[in-house]
């Protein structure tokens, strides 16, 4: 039998605020343990919780970008449960009348093949504490420093059948969110945290299957082999005659599988109810129509943009766009009059070179776009050969270094001196006429070694094409 | 509705709490009365009427985004029953 895989995701947010959802303490991370909290985040009796504004813009912001329908009349209501990473015994969340709804995210395969993610809600809420349990002794130790941190969950319809089709999804949505600016999506700190609903049935069947739910994945290399996983052992149970369990499913990394957690809960019975502390919210028109104002060219509009406006090919303008600082890098250098191809070449090559290698995003890095600018047009002036420029570039990659002195201090110039090119040749010339001999017996192999010998005679300094030709000359005015 | 003992059981173990044979017959008989009069209510036509969930009519309450000095953390732990001096302990909990 052929087994359909049937794929829904629950997606956790970070939005990137300065204070928490419903206190002024800082979101910043780290910090000692509890010295990010008051009487509000740790849930003391008494205190009353108060809606951060842009909590509120963040998610409109996201709903608005995922196509959703925002609901105009809002509010929050309490999720029940006792475990100590809450210590209000409650989650303020939204079940009832969720921000937004009915989104619709398009996304493209590899195959080029195109289909569309239905966003089922997009819902704001407060984040958990930590708890660290500590293996010798009998109890938990809890810091509430993340506790009231502000989430947006982003529910899917189950539309996904591959893994691929999930990757791609949490690729255009990482991309819209830092976009839009309401989350830096970092799945390694846990902005963006996943949870894989997954189940199987006979293809072609309607039905949906008993489904699991997956956690723990901290990458999208494993969400995939957690899909992986997951879809052969369901499929593996059915096919022995046996059923698959409704559970909670831990993914462990090192283990390379899937394992059954111990349920927070006796039961999934969260006794919601509306939660009388946080006012309900209306969103006015006006309100709505400012924010979609506001929304930023996203990925995709700047590609095409980039192919129209400046000729490049969908491959660079997909490089450029892959992070937002990167994109707006790119587009400050064209401001201070850079030629787009070349910098394009510069950004794709040199710059993602650099931060693949230190292991940095665009939005992290010093280097700006004034200074490859300067570069760059001291490569088109002559005054740099590119060897030498590629060079320069890691040496003020790190931290933004004056190029126009570290090339004075190192005398980097170019040197464009026709007579001390020629001088060059002739002094090259006369020490190797074995290989003068070898090109005229017709090995074009010793022509490169007479470049490279003058070049290095030139210190590295001369215009490659400029010693090509002197040397090309020469050679044929000796034959 | 019938508020039945198991019924109690269960509310009780998502409560976290453990009555004994005595509180838990107190328990059901209370809980008997307080739902036999949501039935008064819900004899009610409130077709068309949107659920109220806030007695005031008060709307958008928000706040800036506005970092304010968190409160002191020896002040906060000492409304931990059990804690250090950098944390609130509580009875092993483990997923």
């Amino acid at each position: 039998m052929t087994w359909e895989t049937v794929i829904g995701l629950e997606t956790h947010v970070e939005l990137c605020t300065k204070t928490k959802i419903f206190c002024s303490c800082t979101t910043e991370f780290g910090g000692a343990p509890n010295t990010h909290c008051c009487p509000v985040c740790t849930g003391m009796p008494g205190t009353l919780p108060v809606l951060n504004k842009k909590v509120l813009e963040f998610a409109v912001k996201a709903g608005l970008a995922l196509n959703g329908e925002i609901t105009r009349h809002c509010k929050f209501d309490r999720k029940n449960y006792f475990y100590p990473d809450l210590p209000k015994a409650y989650q303020i969340s939204q079940l009832y009348l969720p921000i937004a709804r009915n989104g619709r995210v398009p996304i493209r395969l590899e195959s080029g093949a195109e289909k569309v993610v239905h966003i089922h809600e997009l819902h704001m809420e407060e984040d958990a504490g930590k708890l660290v349990h500590d293996p010798w002794l009998e109890e938990t130790r809890c810091d509430y420093n993340r506790c009231g941190v502000p989430l947006i969950e982003i529910v899917t319809e189950p539309d996904f059948r591959t893994a691929e089709e999930v990757i791609a999804y949490l690729e255009k949505l990482r991309s819209i969110l830092q976009y839009l600016g309401v989350s830096d999506c970092k799945m390694q700190e846990g902005s963006l945290r996943c949870d894989v609903n997954l189940s199987v049935r006979p293809a072609g069947s309607m039905e949906l299957g008993t489904r699991t739910e997956m956690k723990n994945l901290s990458s999208f290399k494993a969400i995939a082999r957690a899909i992986a996983y997951e879809a052969k052992r369901q499929i593996e149970l059915m096919e022995e005659g046996k059923s698959v369990v409704q559970e909670t499913r831990r993914w462990d990394e090192n283990k390379d599988a899937t394992f059954a957690m111990r349920s927070k809960e006796n039961a999934q019975d969260y006794r919601y109810f509306p939660d009388p502390d946080v006012p309900p919210l209306e969103i006015s028109e006006e309100y709505l129509e400012q924010l979609r104002r506001e929304q930023p060219e996203m990925a995709e509009e700047k590609m095409a943009r980039y192919q129209r406006e400046y000729g490049l090919p969908p491959y660079d303008t997909q490089m450029l766009t892959s992070q937002k600082a990167l994109a707006a890098f790119f587009e400050t250098c064209l401001s201070l009059g850079s030629d787009p191809k070349q910098t394009a070449n510069w950004i794709m090559g040199q710059v993602l070179g650099q931060l693949s290698a230190k292991g940095i995003e665009a939005k992290d890095m010093k280097l700006t776009p004034s200074t490859l600018v300067t570069l760059i047009s001291m490569v088109k002036g002559g005054r740099l050969n590119r060897n030498t420029a590629v060079k320069v570039f890691e040496a003020v990659f790190d931290d933004d270094g004056d190029v126009e002195g570290y090339v004075k201090a190192h005398g980097l110039e170019q040197i464009n001196d026709p007579e001390a090119l020629t001088a060059a040749v002739e002094k090259v010339f006369a020490a190797n006429t074995q290989s003068v001999a070898d090109f005229k017996a017709g090995k074009e192999k010793a022509f490169g070694f007479l470049v490279g010998q003058v070049m290095r005679e030139m210190k590295g300094k001369a215009d490659p094409q400029a010693v090509n030709s002197a040397v090309r000359k020469k050679l044929n005015a000796e034959r | 509705m019938k508020i039945t003992e198991e019924l109690v059981d269960y509310v009780a173990i998502l409560s976290r709490l453990k009555p004994d044979e005595e509180e838990r017959a107190r328990i059901t008989a209370e809980l008997e009365k307080i739902v036999s009069y949501m039935d008064v209510l819900n004899a009610l036509d409130t077709e068309g009427i949107e659920p109220l969930s806030h007695v005031f009519p008060v709307k958008n309450v928000l706040r800036e985004d506005a970092v304010e000095p968190s409160f002191l953390r020896e002040e906060l732990l000492k409304n931990a029953p059990v804690g250090d001096e950098e944390a609130f302990l509580v009875p092993k909990a483990v997923e």
